[in-house]
């Protein structure tokens, strides 16, 4: 391994930039003679709009423009879209209410877009908003899954008389109820997974800006996939061809898939610039965020393991209901069914799997993927019941574990997925030893002379990551591929370029990538430079989410490497008048086999680009690649977390005394960068399980809208984490990569609520777990043993 | 409108603004040092931190014409001579930072903490001090790292200056 | 923001015309920690905002024989890390030492906390249960009788605080449990002991702002240790509830963090 190689931990190239105050978000782009934009949003959870009087405002100071949902239509200007059909048991397809950017007619929850005011400052836009008269007709509102599938409540969308989006389900039920009925153990359990929003730190921004001279419209977004954007911009809203639309995502402050749907607000800030002729931008504050961002979980569920006399999972059946607030967000729809379900079966056999999710419609956000979407709502429900199932037996929770974990591979499922490689005994070893499991009932004792309660949960969670094979979700109702692609563009002094599709937001990808091409092609590190969040210069990419950047972004570059070096031979068997088939390439020469005569690749690439050695009829000038990679499969990242807690029964406070976390991530390309990830994730998980949770009144209204209600995760509220790693390489993809960005979220939930169920000694908490909620579950703890 | 002079990173800036102006909008608009973020409306985030007059302050909570003649610093200014401080280096080499856009109002935190703590900082005491800067990226545990290394690495600078 | 007239005056008796001359409709701004954020969200929209941070005299703290003189635009980390204080009233420096974030109580002053009287805020816990003063540009106003309800205080139109003085007590201490997102005091407790007087306030928890607890108090002036507060409880009537403390937990946590304070300030 080289220094700046594949495994080594090369410290970030992009960090100059951001700790010097250098870096370029979009909020730090000001384009000549712009305008800013301003959202009215609606006070109300749900209400007709009767009228909207602008006339006062459209003579304020400064205001150049007030446009509503009339405009768009007068435009033409289609709606958001949803890009993944679901479609209901009886086959017929999900009903998707209309999403105008604009609303038209109604608004379907406290935040949805008004009218939007441009002017020549935000004070001004902000101040002629006020001065907006709008007539509402107030209706009554379904905040929450039960009130919105009760009889006779309001309805959200017509084209949904019973708020349901759809009834799906995926499974074999009738092996599912054989499975059940000859069952010796039926451990059953109520879930809820709170709703949370996904704060990047960074807030949305949009500066559209329309070129009359040229017709092209160029949009700064914070986006995680700029092409999806311009594709969804142009195919379906209809703003302007995709040759005619530039969209660049510039350096993004973390997204956490919150910055993967395309919004109301860039979409009529590009459409607008046109409008007014001026361009328009606008920044989100962090209340808007938390009004209008996509929000992400919010399941309610019941679910059933059934087990033999041994402790042998038979089953298991899941019925959930998921909220999708009050419209189908980008890629909503594939959350709660394809995201979540075929996860299922998570580290463990299980010959029968039934899951059923209603999806409903409700006077809220929109809520759609956010870190891990669909698999932490997957993997809390099966390593809860796990859990709660080994207690009911009395037996060791590890041991159960490991009783059940699937150990030949490859591994069909009965829920789609086909596990390729994995050794999840060798994680749930390493993370006992580095977890000083051993030891944990001393340290219980300890605590109990103090006072406080101790206890230890694991989570053995699984992810199917690397999205996705573009058949395979082609199949199961995707609107796009999601392949992934690069070009490398060798200068003729040997520097190059790679562009991808992937987008790094906080990934490290302008280091990681790097780090590839240096160990393919034997060049320095600061030779390299990555390119991404242009749709000009990257002719297009499906962009980053689903830990898919590795995975499928670098097996891309990865494939157009091993051109370039193809290539490299060609020019190098006419420049060292050799046979193309006795050039080899290692350490970054050309040489010819069993002569000391060899050509740097830097010597090489001029050679390609002078093209004094070989003429036109023989081959093509010049070195520059493009590869279009697409899976075989989805990989499957696996690991053990185990968290310990300390409750103070008195206050209800959960203190994290220790948290180990042993992945397999398979082939590992810089650790330092993929211990981050795996901190990060462990921090929103964490967060879910203990702190987050955005709750809406009954009246709709969101009654944490800001950081003085919503608990963000601050650093005391953590500790430091012990990371260790196991590793079976992928073998669907070149590299051997299964993905690490989501890993952290989607196991920590169930590690914390397991352990606090231990220390409770009953099941009866749910996320987050407050102080106050624990609390009463610990009074109940004192009960049940007074009562024992 | 009202006329305000301050030292921003060493250089003297007067101006006529709009006294509803926060420092936040005078350094990222007026002087387009846009290192400095606004991640939140509420004070908490503190990706706008920067040094007035030495002490860490959150620059989206004070107004620009409040502080005439103050000193102040941002993030753009921490480095002198072209070398980076030891927080920026520290934060760079324990991988403290991810996406980037809290790091600013991190590091000068950070500063300010060696600043009034001095360069021995246990873990507990970094967690406590940093309630006022919110990161979603790194789980604060390379942060934590980060902070304590570079406190160490700007005493031994002060060390070798003296 | 919604737009005001601005005005910086050198001395209170300046600041004091110019808050007259705005008739109710002026506000000062110290610290700003909690002004600006909540004229940021235009909950606040006065027409003339008199800076004090110019006022010569303001800010300062003096140990005056058996009282703590502090400066109405000290700042809180100022008072945290005084020399005087710590020696003076260790649990009064150990309280600002947790008020906000350490860039907020670079910046927010005793003064200005005290003024607003947000029922969660800090200080005015540490007034009623030191038996403070606070001294105005008009008079001086017993803390018994200057906290008068939430967000509210017996301060009249054009008064101004300049000081407040607190009289140095045997044993003092506060514990605070913090409301987990804005870690604001959800609810704090601060308990003062000088000669046979015992004063335990309460913030964060009540609707009408910071109060004290006379069975408490009573019950600490028979012996001052945790363990006389066995048995004694709050009631949870009109307690604040929302989603992070009800009332009962509210009531359950005032009792915890009592006895916290008493042990805090026996030194165990």
């Amino acid at each position: 391994m080289s220094a700046t190689g594949i495994g080594a931990p090369v410290r970030r190239t992009e960090d100059f930039r951001f700790i010097t105050g250098k870096g370029q978000y979009t909020d730090d782009i000001n384009r000549a003679g712009q305008a800013h934009a301003y959202f009215l949003r609606s006070p109300h959870a749900h209400a007709e709009i009767v009228k909207i009087d602008a006339s006062k405002a459209k003579a304020m100071d400064g205001v150049i423009a007030i446009l509503t949902g009339d405009d768009l239509a007068a435009d033409k200007i289609g709606g958001l879209i949803c890009g993944w059909m679901i479609h209901n048991k009886d086959g017929s397809p999900m009903r998707a209410g209309g999403h105008p950017a604009l609303a038209q007619g109604k608004v379907r929850y406290v935040g949805d877009h008004v009218a939007v005011i441009i002017a020549e400052t935000y004070q001004q836009a902000k101040d002629a908003a006020e001065a907006i008269d709008v007539t509402y007709k107030t209706l009554s509102a379904v905040a929450d899954i039960d009130s919105a599938l009760k009889k006779g409540a309001p309805v959200v969308h017509d084209v949904a008389p019973d708020n349901t989006v759809f009834n799906w389900h995926l499974g074999d039920k009738a092996a599912t109820d054989a499975a059940f009925a000859k069952a010796k153990q039926i451990t059953k359990l109520d879930l809820i997974n709170n709703r949370l929003v996904p704060n990047p730190m960074e807030p949305r921004a949009a500066v559209g800006d329309y070129d009359a001279g040229t017709g092209v419209f160029t949009l700064h977004t914070t986006s995680q996939n700029p092409h999806v954007a311009r594709l969804v911009l142009s195919a379906f809203i209809g703003i302007a061809p995709e040759h005619k639309l530039r969209v660049i995502a510039p350096d993004v402050g973390g997204g956490f898939g919150s910055k993967i749907f395309i919004y109301a607000e860039e979409t009529v800030c590009v459409w607008a610039s046109k409008k007014v002729g001026r361009p328009v931008k606008w920044t989100s504050d962090r209340t808007e965020a938390f009004l209008s961002d996509a929000h992400g979980r919010d399941h309610v569920t019941h679910a059933e393991m059934a087990l033999d006399d041994k402790g042998r999972i038979l089953g298991l059946r899941v019925n959930t209901k998921a909220n999708l607030g009050a419209y189908l967000s980008t890629f909503s729809s594939s959350v709660p069914t394809y995201l979540y379900a075929p996860l299922l079966s998570g580290q463990y056999n299980i010959p029968a799997i039934y899951c059923e999710v209603d999806a409903v419609y409700t006077n809220t956000a929109p809520v759609d993927a956010y870190r891990g979407a669909g698999r932490p709502e997957a993997t809390f429900v099966i390593e809860r019941l796990v859990e709660v199932a080994a207690r009911e037996r009395g037996e060791d929770p590890a041991l159960f574990r490991r009783k059940n974990f699937v150990t030949q591979f490859p591994h069909q499922t009965p829920v789609i997925m086909a596990y390729d490689v994995g050794n999840y005994s060798a994680s749930l070893d390493k993370a006992m030893d580095m977890a000083d499991v051993k030891n944990f009932g001393k340290r219980k004792k300890d605590s109990e002379r103090n006072g406080k309660l101790r206890g230890l949960g694991y989570s053995a969670y699984i992810e199917a990551c690397g999205i996705a094979p573009s058949q395979a979700v082609g199949s199961l109702g995707a609107g796009v591929g999601l392949w992934e692609s690069a070009e490398v563009r060798v200068n003729p002094v040997g520097t190059v370029e790679v562009l991808t599709g992937s987008h790094s937001h906080g990934q490290g990808h302008e280091t990681t990538f790097a780090q590839l091409v240096s160990d393919r092609l034997g060049i320095p590190l600061d030779q390299v430079a990555i390119v991404h969040g242009d749709t000009d210069k990257v002719q297009f990419g499906m962009g980053t989410y689903g830990s898919r950047s590795g995975a499928v972004g670098m097996s891309a570059i990865a494939q157009a490497l091993d051109k370039v070096i193809a290539k490299g031979k060609k020019v190098a068997a006419y420049a060292l008048e050799a046979a193309e088939g006795d050039i080899d390439f290692k350490d970054g020469r050309f040489s010819v086999k069993g002569t000391d005569k060899s050509l740097a690749f830097g010597e090489v690439a001029l050679q390609a680009y002078i093209a004094h050695k070989f003429s036109g009829q023989q081959l093509e000038p010049g070195l520059k690649e493009t590869a279009f990679y697409d899976p075989t499969n989805f990989t499957f990242p696996a690991g053990v977390h185990i968290c310990e807690v300390e409750i103070d029964p008195d206050t209800g406070v959960t203190r994290i005394d220790r948290w180990t976390a042993v992945d397999d991530f398979g082939v590992v390309i810089n650790p330092m960068i993929v211990e981050g990830q795996v901190h990060g994730g462990i921090a929103q998980g964490v967060g879910q399980a203990l702190l987050e949770g955005a709750h809406y009144n009954k009246d709709g209204q969101l009654v944490t809208a800001s950081y003085m209600d919503y608990t963000m995760p601050r650093a005391d509220d953590l500790p430091s984490f012990a990371v260790g790693m196991t590793s079976t390489p992928c073998p669907s993809n070149p590299l051997g990569i299964k993905g690490c960005g989501e890993a952290g979220a989607i196991a920590a939930p169930p590690a914390v609520i397991n352990a606090i169920t231990d220390a409770l000694g009953h099941e009866n908490i749910s996320m987050p777990a407050t102080p106050q909620r624990v609390w009463q579950a610990a009074q109940q703890s004192q009960r049940k043993l007074a009562a024992e | 409108m009202a006329s305000v002079t301050m030292t921003v990173n060493g250089k003297s800036v007067t101006a006529t603004i709009d006294p509803r102006m926060l420092l936040s909008s005078f350094l990222r608009e007026h002087l387009r040092l846009t290192g400095t973020h606004v991640g939140c409306d509420t004070s908490q985030c503190g990706a706008c931190v920067v040094h007035v007059d030495g002490r860490a302050i959150k620059s989206c909570t004070a107004l620009a014409i409040s502080l005439d003649g103050a000193q102040v610093t941002t993030i753009e200014g921490l480095a002198a001579d072209g070398h980076l401080h030891p927080m920026q280096e520290a934060f760079r080499e324990h991988h403290g930072l991810q996406c980037g856009f809290c790091t600013p109002g991190m590091i000068m935190s950070a500063v300010d903490i060696v600043n009034r703590k001095g360069a021995m900082l246990d873990e507990h005491t970094i967690r406590e001090e940093l309630e006022g800067n919110i990161c979603r990226c790194t789980g604060y545990h390379n942060i934590v790292k980060a902070v304590a290394a570079g406190a160490q690495a700007m005493a031994a600078t002060k060390v070798a200056a003296e | 923001m919604y737009a005001f007239n601005y005005q910086r005056p050198k001395t209170v008796r300046q600041a004091a015309g110019l808050l007259a001359k705005a008739g109710g409709d002026g506000k000062l701004l110290a610290g700003g920690q909690t002004l600006l954020p909540t004229m940021k969200q235009r909950l606040a929209s006065p027409a003339m905002l008199i800076d004090l941070n110019q006022v010569d005299g303001m800010s300062g703290i003096e140990l005056k024989g058996r009282n703590l003189h502090i400066g109405a635009m000290t700042k809180h980390a100022d008072v945290a890390n005084s020399h005087v204080v710590k020696t003076a009233i260790p649990g009064l420096a150990a309280l600002a030492e947790g008020i906000g974030d350490p860039a907020v109580r670079n910046r927010g002053t005793i003064g200005g906390s005290i003024a607003n009287n947000d029922p969660a805020a800090d200080y005015p816990a540490a007034c009623l249960g030191l038996g403070a003063t606070i001294v105005t540009n008009k008079r001086k106003i017993p803390a018994d009788e200057f906290f008068t309800g939430m967000f509210d205080t017996a301060l009249e139109e054009g008064e101004i605080v300049t000081k407040v003085i607190f009289p140095v007590p045997q044993k003092a201490a506060y514990e605070k449990f913090p409301n987990p997102a804005s870690r604001y005091a959800m609810v704090g407790v601060f308990v003062g002991k000088k000669g046979s007087d015992v004063r335990v306030a309460v913030t964060g928890a009540g609707a009408n702002g910071v109060f004290r607890l006379p069975e408490f108090e009573a019950a600490l002036k028979t012996r001052f240790n945790a363990k006389s507060l066995d048995g004694l409880s709050v009631p949870a009537d009109g307690l604040n509830g929302d989603i992070h403390a009800s009332p009962e937990y509210r009531a359950h946590l005032i009792g915890v963090m009592a006895k916290r304070a008493v042990s805090k300030a026996l030194g165990k």
